[in-house]
């Protein structure tokens, strides 16, 4: 009885309201080139992008960022999403979640909130975020289970809070998390900046992926977990994004419509903004959505590959970013002439000497 | 999980709504991270379990809506299928 997703219309929209956010993280996808706030739209211009994301098929938004909580209109977007019948998640640090706010969000109708934890440890994830921020975190998950809202967290996995994994699904179940992303680090933006230091060994993460499998087990349905893959570490590509403007959008604090939030880091493409394009022009008819659909464009070995229709060539911003050509074969693909990039990478972490990480802190 | 029995009034599991598309013309289910495009009956009984409408009214008011009888097998199977992939609660 139920229909299957089809490519031609976007369900989700990602709004990335700004790229200020309180927190360092040095594993952020944001790009190294954050926005400023005076080149942010305007609360009008959010509206319209919601307005016509909604005539476009979207049926989900994330307002995300950096920190969206740091825009004071938010509440009014939240509003505006509800009324049009989109269902509204909020991906958030939880710093400045007050009691205040979230009564405001809660009465504009936010369906569920995201919330970022760094690691089990106040100490460890402190430092990660280059911020005190563990402790306001926590708070933050009191408040939204207080207020009844569906509480759903994340964490990035990398070098250095992998061997807390158990800890940290505890934590996050303790705090009334219903759902939770494990979250292996991917390389794009700050993370791609800093990978030598963000990078696992093997053997830590095959010691983290099976502390995972047995808390699936311990845990039942009391907490949804899900493994994100480190792809590093695969053999083959991930299906990045479902395929290029196949399933979603997002739109950059800035007002540039992209395919996901890594790709501005594409330099050979031309991503057009919403204050002079129509949303709908953007997805169906420009060329940067169009650019990767389909199989067309595909060169060897993807084009006769019987994988393509699986992972749709792998990531074009990793493409991009390890070899210059964004039509490449993912370079995580072991069937791709440049695996060779991603082998070294993960050559040099597992003889490298450990120690306590120097990251460029996102934003410093 | 036990199957339904026709007093049970089904709601969509929060925070899960439905939504009209008019870009596809058909209603979607919408969950966390996740959106289903629904066929037409699917959608139909869906929107009718709010919690407040027990399954016999539900079986009741689809017969009258299309103007047919016996829609009872089906509509309880769906609801079966339906709680099984996590859209329902009791």
């Amino acid at each position: 009885m139920v229909g299957e997703m089809t490519a031609s219309l976007p369900y989700a929209l990602t709004a990335e309201l700004t790229h200020r956010c309180p927190l360092h993280c040095p594993y952020c996808s944001n790009p190294i080139e954050l926005q400023k706030r005076e080149n942010e739209l305007s609360t009008d211009e959010w509206l319209s992008v919601l307005e016509q994301a909604n005539d476009l098929g979207v049926a989900q938004v994330h307002f995300t960022g950096g920190e969206p909580l740091l825009r004071p209109d938010l509440e009014r977007l939240v509003r505006r999403a509800r009324e049009l019948g989109l269902y509204v998640n909020l991906i958030t640090s939880g710093i400045g979640l007050t009691e205040d706010r979230l009564k405001h969000l809660s009465e504009a109708g936010i369906d569920s909130i995201q919330l970022s934890v760094q690691a089990a440890s106040a100490e460890l994830a402190d430092s990660i975020a280059g911020f005190r921020s563990h402790e306001l975190k926590r708070q933050a998950a009191q408040r939204i289970r207080e207020r009844g809202l569906p509480l759903h967290m994340n964490v990035v996995l990398h070098r250095a809070n992998l061997h807390q994994i158990e800890e940290i699904i505890e934590l996050c179940a303790d705090w009334g998390a219903e759902r939770l992303e494990l979250a292996n680090a991917q390389y794009y933006g700050w993370a791609l900046r800093n990978v030598y230091e963000l990078l696992p060994r093997r053997e830590q993460l095959q010691a983290a992926e099976a502390a995972y499998k047995r808390a699936l087990e311990r845990f039942g349905r009391r907490i949804e977990l899900i493994w994100i893959l480190p792809d590093y570490y695969e053999d083959f590509p991930k299906p990045c994004m479902g395929g290029w403007g196949r399933l979603s959008l997002t739109v950059a604090p800035d007002g540039r419509v992209l395919p996901c939030t890594a790709s501005s880091d594409i330099r050979s493409l031309t991503f057009e903004n919403v204050k002079e394009r129509e949303l709908g022009w953007i997805w169906h008819d420009s060329p940067s959505f169009n650019a990767y659909r389909g199989y067309d464009w595909m060169p060897e070995p993807c084009r006769s590959c019987e994988r393509r229709e699986l992972d749709y060539g792998g990531c074009r911003c990793q493409a991009f970013q390890l070899t210059g050509d964004a039509r490449a074969t993912d370079p995580v693909c072991v069937r791709s002439p440049h695996r060779g990039i991603v082998a070294d990478r993960v050559g040099s972490v597992e003889h490298g000497k450990a120690g306590t990480p120097d990251y460029a802190y996102r934003g410093r | 999980m036990s199957s339904w029995t026709l007093s049970e009034r089904p709601r969509l599991r929060s925070p899960g709504r439905l939504k009209y598309d008019k870009a596809r013309q058909s209603d979607l289910l919408l969950l966390p991270e996740r959106v289903v495009e629904l066929n037409e009956a699917a959608g139909a009984i869906l929107w009718l379990c709010d919690g407040s409408r027990s399954i016999t009214q539900l079986i009741r008011e689809l017969e009258a809506k299309y103007g047919q009888t016996g829609l009872e097998d089906d509509i309880v199977e769906f609801l079966a299928s339906a709680e099984e992939r996590g859209w329902l609660e009791r």
